[in-house]
């Protein structure tokens, strides 16, 4: 989820189904190490339990069900909390991209908000919601929401003036001009804005849910660390890992099947 | 040239037509106004951006199907000129008028940069240029005429970004093409290209002028071009007309021939003694 990532996509797009294997090689040779490492006792698996034994503690909590509830739970909240602040960054970048009134009316005040970390509201959040979902939800579209708006909002701002000239031109309505020519030519900053607050998404899920929850993958991780169960602490984690990566995953297919004329994705 | 005397000759008579270029003008004049071009007239025509005064009074006839080339100095006001005659100013004072009533479709202007829409395929950049038409069921079958008219038939599922420069600009011709404008402004279309470009893209203007017979304004400062593709060349010095030269040549033009030279020189010296004067 960093600049460097975003702008190395491109190539790592072009590779499809052979290639896709290769990506993987690198996490399977990791955990391999580690199974080894564990097996012959050079970590202790008081610090660090083998990757078999994570596997077991996961198909454990599989078959009682507690981990599917964790995983939907935790999605959930994801998923609706990045459905809310993304749409509300997403209107108020185009508000703001669009209208120089509507810029001027909130730009100054979301700029403000911006610079506070919404994770330092935690306290309050805790104090308005309790450990109620709308606690987490709150914190997520907070966290979600900034990354879209300014990547909206920057998006719509650099559309080339002379395509939106050559609209007028050539008879376009407000509304035609917007569809044809405003909202593809924004695209593809918004899809870094997406996959800058997928990341942020997760972090902020994360942190909410090992402070103030009472279901959940983070939860369900601060609860096996009062019993002193490492295996689920640390397949809360590779979970997490997981998640994160599938939804850059479904970004990327997203941007891939919307952006096919830019020339970075095209094949040569 | 115009439908009614393309008719009336001979597709492969290029010779014989040629010969024909005082008659066919005196017929283009006399045509209906409701075929191919319209007539322009520009009376007191004044422009300022801020205090700089661009624009100082221009009057200007150019009759239907008229190709007419501005050339000047940067800076002396023929992009303007041409901004306001394609409506994307507002007047100050004077007047544009085309004798008659318009829609939107009948002026269409290509630029120095073809401006294709990067995420529309070729062929649906070319159905951008229909207007309030583009809805409409034939629009794809005048997209790919338009596109045939400019050789890129074979381009039509291809995204703008694959296309050499040469070949956006024809995409973005097609596009001025397809609504079938009477009056098409030009403002520098091949100032990006290179040489040999350059001139295949000429031949092509000056073949699409002469199946349709839209009346031609061309913005450009390579003064060769000029009087290569005009009927008439309009020198602009500090926001006037300078000099009005017609260009008899008979077409198609050989490029490179003493009669264009002469003209070429004579232009240019217009425009460079001006430039000793200040």
């Amino acid at each position: 989820m960093s600049v460097i990532d975003s702008i190395a996509l491109p190539r790592s797009v072009r590779l499809p189904r052979a290639d896709g294997l290769i990506q993987w090689i690198v996490p399977l040779a990791i955990i391999a190490i580690w199974q080894v490492a564990s097996v012959t006792g050079f970590v202790p698996t008081r610090v660090l339990p083998a990757p078999s034994d994570v596997m077991l503690a996961g198909w454990k909590l599989l078959l009682s069900g507690e981990l599917v509830r964790n995983i939907w739970v935790s999605f959930w909240r994801a998923s609706i909390g990045f459905l809310i602040g993304g749409s509300i960054g997403f209107a108020f970048g185009l508000a703001n991209g669009l209208s120089q009134l509507s810029a001027k009316l909130t730009d100054t005040t979301l700029q403000m908000v911006r610079n506070v970390p919404h994770l330092a509201l935690i306290p309050l959040v805790i104090l308005w919601f309790g450990i109620d979902e709308s606690a987490k939800l709150f914190l997520v579209v907070l966290g979600v929401f900034f990354p879209i708006y300014l990547n909206t909002l920057h998006g719509i701002r650099t559309v080339d003036p002379q395509l939106i000239e050559m609209g007028r031109i050539y008879g376009m309505t407000d509304g035609e001009l917007f569809r044809r020519v405003i909202f593809p030519g924004a695209l593809p900053s918004i899809f870094v804005g997406i996959r800058f607050a997928l990341g942020i998404m997760w972090l902020t899920l994360i942190v909410a849910e090992t402070i103030a929850a009472s279901s959940g993958l983070g939860y369900m991780a601060m609860q096996a660390r009062e019993f002193m169960l490492i295996d689920v602490v640390v397949l809360s984690i590779l979970i997490y890992a997981l998640l994160g990566k599938l939804a850059d995953s479904a970004s990327r297919v997203l941007e891939r099947l919307t952006l096919s004329w830019h020339p970075a994705f095209q094949k040569r | 040239m115009q439908t009614a005397l393309r008719s009336s000759l001979p597709e492969t008579d290029l010779a014989s037509r040629a010969n024909f270029a005082p008659h066919a003008r005196m017929v283009r004049e006399e045509r209906p106004a409701t075929a191919a071009g319209l007539p322009l007239s520009i009376r007191g025509l004044r422009k300022s951006f801020g205090d700089n005064e661009v624009l100082r009074g221009i009057d200007l006839h150019i009759p239907a199907g008229q190709f007419v080339a501005i050339v000047g100095k940067s800076g002396c006001g023929k992009s303007t000129l041409l901004r306001l005659i394609a409506g994307l100013e507002k007047i100050d004072a004077g007047s544009i008028s085309f004798g008659q009533d318009i829609q939107p479709e009948d002026i269409r202007v290509m630029f120095q940069e073809p401006r294709l829409l990067p995420w529309a395929r070729v062929l649906a950049n070319v159905e951008v240029g229909l207007g309030r038409d583009r809805a409409s069921e034939d629009a794809h079958a005048r997209a790919e005429k338009a596109l045939s008219e400019v050789g890129l038939a074979e381009k039509r599922d291809q995204w703008p970004s694959v296309l050499s420069g040469g070949q956006k600009q024809r995409v973005a011709l097609g596009r001025a093409l397809v609504s079938r404008p009477r009056v098409l402004a030009f403002d520098e279309p091949l100032g990006a290209l290179d040489a040999l470009t350059r001139i295949s893209m000429q031949r092509l203007l000056e073949r699409v002028w002469r199946d349709q017979g839209f009346t031609a304004i061309l913005v450009t400062h390579d003064v060769s071009e000029a009087v290569a593709l005009a009927d008439r060349v309009l020198v602009i010095e500090e926001g006037r007309i300078a000099h009005d030269v017609t260009v008899n040549a008979a077409r198609p033009r050989q490029r490179g021939s003493a009669e264009l030279a002469g003209l070429e020189g004579s232009i240019l010296n217009h425009l460079l003694s001006a430039d000793d004067r200040t």
